[in-house]
């Protein structure tokens, strides 16, 4: 307790389904979840294998916490080697998939081989099996989810599948459960339809234990509270979700916009979750119709969203007249700022259609971006985009281009490619933002110097969810640091990249910490697990995991010339804002990242560090 | 005073901590399935919905228990199932007119909520006071309250 011990092995090459007891000595270095299942994934695959290919494994990993009763106890990561990036892949989701998984007897499932034609994974409590899903292949996770749970009439199923684009090659496909919740970057959907796998649907009803009953629920309460008297849990996060940063970041000048060109957007305002809130002229109704919680979670961030239905997107089309996912920050931005488009409905919509053919919105944005850029540049054709407008700011073209990429049809197969391949065939390596062929999210390191570090040595490729120093910088959390220096920076970035590794690795929620530290949460892990399990051995663990994921991306081939940012970031200066004639001081940053970590001058972890943390 | 469960669905954002609660509770795990109280969620509509047995007086479940297993306590008004004298013969999951007295195939008895000897676990964990534990006869106090601060008296005064 609180992991189940079990593992289900899956072969789709054998068509098995097997149980094997879960590595305990390894549970007890890595927690469970990101850092466990990561350590599985590295024992059992060659580093330089093509993710595409059956040798490539795809784990569904929950945490000790997950399913329990402390706060946010809904999450799941899904780990693999990522084929956007080549890199570690660990993608993390909410709703309640997780904890079904969980509650059905195991810590993880391990999948392996490739099945010879479109199966999902069917598991029932402890029994587990491979059933034909040629019926679903070519159809969205909207329509896999309800399939499923009319096929086996159990409305309580809980269901992650994968849409069209993954089945047809899209590299930042996502995984999908609950309709809208995903584990959605680095293509992990890719790889999973690469092994003709479809679904996972899981039904569990044994239900979790914990080692000491009571001193668990003392410490979830008590934590608990901690989130409903902060003002960001219990009253940002609960009434604008994550979209309260829109206007703080364009105000700090620090929303990166137009594929990065600008660090402000005229129209942020208008795509922000204040405008979420306002009374629609056309129909008199919100944007924004309720917020909803993931399993367990006592915050609710989550954005449940209905499109007007006299926009242009949807007038015709009855079938996305009803509730769904609304936009979070990142995918407001990327939608949004980085393609210049400022009509709130239509983001909405790609929003939307992200979730239902499961497509990474942060990618798929800022590749758009990125497209938009080359086609008013010239390079991109109107021949080549079958006659549609990339122009910056097009909402048409917005919208025209995710229903193309959902299904890997027209253009949508060259975006489907992310931005990396994209800028590389038209000549223009440069104008991808990304890092390690993965893209930045929404926070501009020109404005924001520390995320700019983050970014650069993040182990898969550039993310904000692995190392958020914008709380410091930007949010004064824990205490404020300045974003416009570099001074301080390197020990900041590893203090949140380590504990970022424990507290996904728990199988809770990333955004506990804004009002949680880890004195909040190894009491909840202590009282639920075996072993001992301190504020100190959390971070040690997380410090660990960290290495090990480095050591993984080193064998597959990525060096510390790979620890950069995109040129633009590095020599154009912001134009507007508060970092006004800055650029990103990475180089000031990196070396002494390197040293505090424990790392030569080329990053690669020493043998003192290695040993230090029992790698 | 007899105090019952008030439901308020709006202020419920689906987190079934209220499941978890109850569960751990009745069972001592965290087990949603064996929760006596449900969260329903209509997506499509972004509506979600806590749902448990509300102590009727003249409890159908009570009134065809033919074991007598069922017995009212006549201060806290709470039905509560006998466990030693159910046959888990369902008639009471048949006769409830709410479905919330259920099977368990388990035990081979039925459960329903007992309002947890009157410190209810489901509200005492509801993040968001959807459901709150409050005089029985006050139930609807905080709806009348708030559709008498919506009602306009402004056009009565002017005539």
């Amino acid at each position: 307790m609180s992991w189940t011990k079990k593992i289900l092995r899956v072969n789709l090459t054998k068509g098995t389904c097997t149980s094997e007891p879960l590595n305990m000595d390894w549970a007890y270095k890595y927690i469970g979840q990101r850092g466990l299942a990561t350590k599985y994934l590295i024992e059992e695959i060659d580093p330089r294998v093509d993710p595409l290919s059956p040798d490539n494994k795809l784990i569904f990993a929950t945490g000790p916490l997950t399913g329990t009763a402390a706060s946010t106890s809904a999450r799941y990561s899904v780990i693999t080697k990522g084929p956007l990036t080549g890199a570690i892949a660990c993608s993390n989701s909410g709703g309640y998939f997780g904890a079904e998984l969980k509650s059905a007897g195991w810590d993880m499932i391990i999948l392996e081989g490739k099945a010879a034609g479109p199966v999902y994974l069917h598991i029932e409590n402890d029994q587990a099996s491979l059933l034909d899903a040629s019926p679903l292949w070519g159809t969205s996770t909207w329509h896999t989810e309800e399939w499923i749970k009319n096929t086996h009439q159990d409305p309580m199923m809980r269901v992650a599948s994968v849409g069209i684009a993954a089945e047809n090659g899209v590299l930042y496909s996502a995984v999908v459960n609950d309709l809208h919740r995903a584990a959605g970057r680095s293509g992990v959907g890719t790889v999973m339809a690469s092994k003709n796998l479809k679904a996972v649907c899981v039904r569990g009803t044994l239900g979790i234990g914990v080692r000491d009953p009571k001193a668990f629920m003392e410490a979830a309460t008590k934590a608990k509270k901690v989130l409903a008297e902060n003002a960001v849990t219990s009253v940002g996060l609960p009434t604008h979700g994550t979209q309260v940063l829109m206007n703080v970041i364009n105000e700090v000048g620090a929303l990166p916009t137009r594929n990065a060109a600008d660090v402000q957007f005229e129209g942020a305002s208008d795509i922000s979750a204040e405008a979420m809130r306002e009374v629609r002229r056309t129909d008199g109704k919100t944007n924004l119709i309720a917020n909803q919680a993931c399993f367990g979670c006592t915050i609710a961030c989550g954005r449940v969203s209905k499109i007007d239905q006299t926009h242009y997107t949807i007038v015709n089309k009855p079938e996305y007249w009803h509730a769904s996912g609304g936009l979070e920050y990142e995918a407001a931005w990327a939608l949004g700022a980085a393609t210049g488009v400022n009509d709130l409905e239509a983001l909405t919509y790609a929003n939307f259609i992200c979730n239902e053919q499961a497509i990474d919105p942060i990618t798929f944005g800022a590749t758009l971006g990125a497209a938009m850029e080359l086609y008013e540049d010239g390079l991109i054709t109107d021949e080549e985009t079958g006659g549609v407008k990339l122009n910056i700011g097009s909402a048409e073209a917005l919208t025209t281009m995710v229903e193309l990429t959902g299904k890997a049809e027209g253009f949508g197969k060259v975006l489907g490619l992310g931005s990396k391949r994209l800028c590389e065939k038209y000549g223009k390596p440069e104008l991808s933002m990304s890092v390690k062929g993965l893209e930045f999210p929404a926070y501009d390191p020109r404005g924001i110097q520390g995320i700019g570090l983050n970014y650069a040595t993040s182990n898969r490729g550039a993310c904000h969810v692995r190392g958020y120093t914008v709380a410091s910088e930007i949010l004064g959390i824990p205490e404020k640091t300045d974003p416009l220096v570099t001074d301080g920076k390197a020990g900041l970035v590893k203090a949140f990249q380590d504990a970022t590794a424990a507290v996904d690795s728990a199988g809770i929620c990333l955004f506990t910490t804004f009002a949680w530290s880890l004195e909040d949460i190894a009491p909840q892990v202590d009282a639920a697990c075996d072993g001992e399990w301190t504020v100190e051995t959390m971070l040690e663990a997380g410090e660990r995991i960290w290495n090990m994921e480095r050591q993984f991306n080193l064998a597959a081939g990525f060096t510390g010339k790979d620890d950069t940012l995109p040129k633009r970031l590095l020599k154009d200066a912001a134009k507007t804002g508060p970092a006004k004639g800055l650029v990103s001081g990475l180089d000031k940053m990196l070396p002494e990242y390197y040293q505090v970590r424990g790392w030569s001058t080329d990053g690669v972890p020493t043998a003192d560090t290695l040993g230090r943390l029992g790698l | 005073m007899q105090k019952a469960l008030a439901i308020d669905a709006g202020k419920c954002t689906g987190c079934k901590q209220c499941e978890l609660a109850c569960s751990f509770e009745h069972e001592g795990i965290f087990n949603v399935v064996r929760s006596r109280i449900r969260v329903f969620i209509f997506e499509e509509e972004a509506r979600f919905v806590p749902y448990t047995c509300t102590q009727c007086d003249q409890a159908w479940c009570m009134q065809v228990c033919p074991v007598g297993a069922i017995t009212s306590d006549p201060m806290s008004g709470v039905k509560s199932v006998n466990a030693a004298t159910c046959v888990g013969c369902k008639v009471c999951t048949i006769a409830c007119p709410f479905g919330t007295i259920n099977y368990n195939a388990g035990s081979g008895k039925v459960e329903k909520c007992d309002l947890c000897g009157g410190d209810p676990a489901c509200a005492r964990e509801c993040p968001t006071d959807a459901i709150t534990f409050i005089d029985a006869g006050l139930a609807g106090y905080a709806k009348m309250q708030d559709w008498a601060a919506r009602t306009d008296t402004a056009p009565q005064a002017a005539s």
